[in-house]
């Protein structure tokens, strides 16, 4: 599988080939959306909706062979397709991976711009939620 | 006289300008509407020229600034046909006036098992001070039920009134929906019982002739940044033998006559609740707003809003998978929508890419959204400088947006 870095380029070689035109990459989000997982229904729980995000996403990690897999939905399909581009960055790696990344392909790609401030922020309490279930799993794995 | 669009677009700097690479449509004016020129030349003459604290300055600024702000709180008076100028308290916004009453009006005048009537259509700011006073005094908050169109149903409203309903608090058009709500009624019916009514007009008056006297209210709560004036500036209209009754809302400068440590006595209405130094410039300014209402005509704004909502209704209804969501009979040019499996923040967001602003998400109706099982609906919302050629750009990006889920 590529390093966390390969797979940010090809995401920004994918937006650069959109250009400015924002309404292309929003269809363009929306269409990545479509290509996460089906979420578990008893998942779908007040528990699982990360705090700070103005429409609902929920989401669920699980550690198999020392790697963290992410499942995620959202009631907005821009949001969904957001997501499904942190975990197609982050998904399907070890704990301290997921920490350790940084995610230079959200200001690469002029994510600020295309979502808006309160998406901005709403992209960042995803990637936090991440992060904190990395932690959780890494400090599983020491105990 | 029927309205020269173009002139009137030359005065509105904002909306000369490109977004997202298109002409900004700007649909969000049930949000706040764009201030006309004379409104912004009057903020900067002010701080140019007349930039002075008003009422007790011994100076020639101070005296100007003194009548200039004074001269607005007459042209509101006219503006909304109050009896009087010290009927007109400048606040800080729509939620401020409602407050204001709230807390004073209701400290004063509510008690344990007292009812205070609102609707489902209210906006969080006239629902969450009634609760808040509720809590406080164990009064009791009863709710006007609406029908599926967004109306509010006249029956329900007259079987909760009784010797209990102490105060009715009312808006006077959804900010939501657009529906107009027939307060004329309500008002009467609530006075036979007694009780006081407070109309929020933060929707209404940039709409509709409003006429204090006329209705009856015994308050009205807007702002000016609805009515093309500057933003943190409310007033609140009350009666002046309500106001005279109720105690002062905040202690500080101006709303008082004499202070001493043993006692102090306030000041006259309107000042008795206008401590500190109050919103100066934008009360100045607002005055070139209603001016620039005036000068139009509240008829000939309605017909062209009228023929702008008919014209966007017809457009919109024919475009397979949009869903409207308020549909009363009288309403105001405001639409409500959704578009078929969409979410609402998904919708604002592609109408932005295409250089449309409209509104997204529960309008701070929550209870409202939730009564007709939504959790928010897009809004566009029109105001006098708008055209149909905007609105046919609203029809085409939406017709477009629907066939992503239709396909």
């Amino acid at each position: 599988m590529s390093n966390i870095q390969d797979i940010q380029n090809e995401i920004i070689e994918e937006f650069e080939i959109l250009g400015d035109d924002k309404e292309s990459t929003i269809f363009y989000i929306m269409e990545l959306g479509n290509n996460l997982p089906d979420f578990p229904e008893n998942d779908r729980i007040d528990d699982n909706i990360i705090k700070g995000c103005q429409s609902k996403v929920w989401l669920t990690a699980k550690m198999e062979n020392e790697k963290i897999h992410f499942f995620a939905d959202s009631n907005t399909d821009i949001t969904k397709g957001l997501i499904s581009l942190l975990i197609r960055v982050l998904s399907e790696r070890s704990p301290k991976e997921i920490i350790d990344a940084e995610l230079k392909f959200i200001d690469k790609i002029g994510m600020g711009n295309i979502i808006g401030s309160q998406r901005s922020n709403g992209l960042a309490s995803m990637i936090k939620q991440m992060k904190l279930y990395a932690l959780a799993y890494q400090a599983k794995q020491n105990a | 006289m029927p309205i020269n669009i173009e002139e009137i677009r030359n005065l509105f700097p904002v909306l000369h300008q490109e977004v997202n690479g298109k002409p900004l449509v700007y649909f969000d004016n049930a949000a706040t509407t764009q201030k006309p020129k004379q409104v912004l030349d009057a903020l900067v003459q002010y701080y140019e020229l007349d930039n002075s604290n008003i009422h007790r300055g011994a100076h020639t600024l101070a005296d100007r600034a003194t009548r200039y702000y004074e001269n607005t709180r007459s042209a509101i008076q006219k503006f909304i046909n109050a009896k009087e100028e010290e009927e007109i308290i400048f606040t800080k916004g729509t939620t401020e006036s409602i407050n204001l009453v709230a807390s004073t009006f209701g400290r004063k005048f509510i008690s344990k098992g007292d009812e205070i009537i609102i609707s489902t259509l209210e906006h969080h700011s006239n629902i969450v001070p009634w609760q808040m006073l509720c809590e406080e005094k164990g009064a009791i908050l009863k709710i006007i039920p609406i029908s599926e169109e967004g109306e509010i149903d006249l029956e329900a409203f007259e079987n909760l009134l009784s010797e209990k309903t102490k105060f009715v608090s009312i808006v006077h058009v959804s900010n939501a929906l657009g529906t107009i709500n027939p307060v004329k009624q309500i008002i009467k019916s609530a006075h036979k019982v007694g009780a006081r009514v407070l109309l929020d007009g933060a929707q209404s008056t940039s709409h509709l002739e409003v006429d204090v006297q006329d209705l009856d209210c015994d308050f009205l709560a807007f702002s000016a940044h609805k009515l093309y004036g500057p933003t943190g500036l409310g007033i609140l209209y009350g009666k002046r033998e309500v106001l005279e009754s109720m105690p002062p809302y905040q202690g500080g400068g101006e709303m008082i006559k004499e202070v001493s440590f043993e006692k102090t006595t306030y000041n006259e209405i309107p000042f008795k609740f206008e401590a500190g130094t109050p919103n100066i410039a934008d009360v100045i300014a607002f005055a070139k707003a209603i001016e620039f209402i005036q000068q139009l005509g509240k008829k000939e704004i309605k017909e062209h809003e009228d023929e702008l909502l008919s014209y966007a209704t017809d457009g919109l209804n024919s475009i397979k998978g949009f869903i409207p969501v308020g549909t009363a009979k009288e309403k105001v040019s405001v639409i409500s929508f959704n578009i078929n499996e969409m979410h609402p923040f998904d919708v604002g967001m592609m109408l932005d890419a295409n250089g449309i602003a409209v509104r997204t998400g529960h309008h701070c109706t929550q209870p409202l959204m939730h009564r007709l099982g939504l959790e928010g609906t897009v809004r566009a919302s029109f105001s006098v400088y708008n055209t149909k050629s905007e609105i046919d750009r609203l029809v085409a990006a939406v017709s477009k947006i629907a066939k992503i889920k239709n396909k």
